[in-house]
């Protein structure tokens, strides 16, 4: 009889079946990936991340922010009426890694922009308490504090564009960008000009209500700002993102 | 170590032992788990036919959607939509159809074509739109207002008391949500001196009953309305102007500056003076577009009728 035995002291067997088993478990999960264009919404106004947003970004990955913020509403009426519309694949497509998940120890931040002023989240940053005082979330006053780094930002996109968010570097990739996203994106999303486009943003926006200097605060708060605003949920009937399930 | 055999006798080892003794058991497992094993199995089969599963096959789709296993909601436009079970439908369906959305519905359409008088005056009316916009209050407007809407003194005004900035009829709460507001007031830091500053801020105070230097405070009613131009925007009278959110100095309810905590009438006149020195620049996030207008409407009679008072 078919032993474990025999597999055991066989490692011809043993070879082959594990190959079996673990091929199985790959298939499964690379499969699908294969298929996931057919699951995106096709939606204007996503667009990747400008330069100073991306680094908020990356301060948000740094900080461990998603240890208790998930960014992913599902599609549940509750969730709908607490958080706003259920997040759409779509508006994760240039998110790397991505925010989904469940782990809520605070709310959910996939609709976050606009919901607060700047000024409360330069409060609520440095001290949780002095706004919700039966907050949990720890005091992140250092990021008031801190000069933004931003020697690297043209690397840091270059690294995305590894993996296809479409950054551009060249005058083709900057054509295509306009033809997709518009002037306005596009200058953006050149990495040529991603330092002045960040100085820039960060000066008009002035997020942490302190003109002289860029913080980590002002791109923490540029990103938390555009959360789940790219787009107008107002020009969609409902049915049509049934269709991508 | 004495030559103890296992006392079953009949349970098989895998042959090996170590250091001597120790050997290992090849116990079959358990047969209850065996056997929920084959049950797993067979569910999975079923789940893979009535939901959508593999990510491959021959349906027009591209993907096996399920057999026998549709959902129908409607639209927007109203007409039927059948398609296979997803969760983006069954999260329609329930919001069409679901006993729990239906009874909110029915309420939400009385609450909203009724007039805010009318809410008000219907204790159904008025229960229902209280225990709706206070969960509406908490999740968007306590993190600012906090949750008994008493604010926070000098950031986020007080939405509990009688004191409106920009006014407390339903009209003017429903604009203040829907629209969002910006509050500003210039500093005077360098431009006026510091003995105005001094008379000015006997003067405000004297405005809302306090004992002061009357002197001081009749030069400082001249700066009021000439060189402070306090006037422009507190209005002849400083009983603010809810147009522009100036305000009402006159009463007891301070929103800015920190006079009520001041212990002495030095405080009280510092606390004045920072206001005048630094102006004063906050916003209020517009919720048309985040929150439907029947939320809006709703969180309007909760602040007017159950924090605020109305005026
Ligand atoms: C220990 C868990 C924890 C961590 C880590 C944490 N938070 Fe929070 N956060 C919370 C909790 C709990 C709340 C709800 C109470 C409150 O508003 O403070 C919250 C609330 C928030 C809110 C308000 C959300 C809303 O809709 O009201 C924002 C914005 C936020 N956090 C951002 C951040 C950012 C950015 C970071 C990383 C720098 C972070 N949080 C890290 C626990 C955490
Ligand atoms: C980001 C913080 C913030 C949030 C969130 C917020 N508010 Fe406000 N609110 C303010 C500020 C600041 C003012 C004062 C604006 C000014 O002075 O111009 C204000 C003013 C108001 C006023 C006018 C008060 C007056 O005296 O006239 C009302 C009413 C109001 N808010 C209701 C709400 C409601 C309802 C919500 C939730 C849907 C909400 N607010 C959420 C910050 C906030
Ligand atoms: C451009 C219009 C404008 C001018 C000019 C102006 N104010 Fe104001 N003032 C406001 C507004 C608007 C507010 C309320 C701001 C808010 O709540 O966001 C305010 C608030 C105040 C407050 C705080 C009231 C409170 O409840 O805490 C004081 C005190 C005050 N003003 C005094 C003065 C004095 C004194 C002058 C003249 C030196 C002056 N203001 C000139 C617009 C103005």
């Amino acid at each position: 009889m078919f032993k474990h035995e025999t597999i055991e002291t066989h490692a011809g067997w043993l070879i082959v079946l594990t190959l079996l088993a673990i091929g199985v478990g790959g298939l499964v999960e690379i499969v699908p990936l294969y298929m996931i264009e057919s699951t995106i919404e096709k939606v204007d106004g996503v667009r990747p991340y400008t330069p100073l947003e991306q680094r908020g970004r990356d301060l948000y990955i740094r900080e461990g922010c998603y240890l208790c913020h998930s960014q992913m509403i599902r599609p549940f009426r509750d969730e709908m009426m607490r958080y706003g519309h259920y997040s759409l694949a779509a508006e994760s497509q240039y998110d790397h890694p991505f925010q989904w998940g469940s782990k809520r120890t605070g709310p959910d931040l996939a609709r976050l922009g606009g919901k607060y002023s700047n000024e409360w989240h330069v409060q609520h940053m440095t001290a949780p308490r002095s706004v919700v005082p039966e907050s949990i979330m720890p005091n992140y006053p250092w990021l008031l504090k801190n000069k933004l780094d931003i020697s690297d930002i043209a690397d840091r996109m270059r690294a995305l564009k590894m993996v296809s968010v479409p950054y551009s570097e060249t005058k083709a990739e900057y054509d295509a960008n306009v033809s997709k996203f518009g002037k306005d994106v596009a200058v953006m999303l050149d990495i040529n000009r991603a330092q002045e486009n960040l100085i820039a943003q960060a000066q008009k926006g002035n997020y942490d209500g302190n003109k002289a200097d860029i913080s980590e605060m002002d791109a923490l708060i540029a990103y938390l700002q555009v959360l789940g605003t790219m787009v107008d949920f107002s020009k969609y009937d409902e049915a049509y993102f049934v269709k991508f399930r | 170590m004495s030559e103890q055999k296992n006392t079953e006798g009949s349970v098989q080892t895998t042959g090996h032992a170590w250091d001597g003794d120790i050997q290992e058991f090849n116990n079959p497992l358990p047969r209850w788990w065996i056997w929920a094993f084959y049950a797993s199995v067979l569910f999975a089969i079923g789940y893979w036919i009535i939901y959508p599963s593999w990510p491959v096959g021959f349906t027009d789709k591209g993907y096996l959607t399920g057999v026998g296993n549709t959902i129908t909601f409607k639209n927007d436009k109203g007409e039927d939509v059948t398609t296979h079970w997803n969760t983006r439908a069954l999260l329609l369906e329930d919001m069409q159809t679901g006993p729990e959305a239906m009874k909110q519905k029915e309420y939400l359409a009385k609450v909203t074509k009724a007039s805010y008088s009318q809410i008000v005056a219907d204790d159904d009316m008025l229960g229902f739109t209280n225990a709706y916009a206070k969960g509406l209050f908490g999740d968007n407007c306590a993190a600012c207002h906090q949750a008994g809407g008493a604010g926070v003194m000098g950031k986020y005004p007080n939405l509990a008391d009688d004191g409106w900035l920009y006014g407390g009829s339903y009209t003017q709460i429903e604009q203040t949500i829907k629209n969002g507001r910006k509050g500003s007031m210039p500093g005077f830091e360098d431009r006026l001196s510091e003995k105005q500053k001094d008379d000015l801020s006997e003067y405000v105070l004297s405005l809302s009953g306090h004992e002061v230097d009357r002197n001081k405070a009749a030069r400082g009613a001249k700066v009021f309305s000439g060189e402070g131009t306090c006037i422009a925007c507190h209005g002849a009278n400083a009983k603010g102007n809810t147009a522009l959110g100036a305000a009402n100095l006159t009463d007891r309810i301070w929103s800015i500056a920190d006079v009520p905590s001041a212990a002495d009438m030095e405080g009280k006149k510092a606390a004045i003076k920072q206001v005048i020195n630094k102006g004063i620049s906050r916003h209020m996030p517009a919720w048309a577009g985040r929150l439907s207008d029947d939320e809006i409407k709703l969180l309007t009679v909760y602040v007017h009728s159950t924090l605020g008072g109305g005026q």
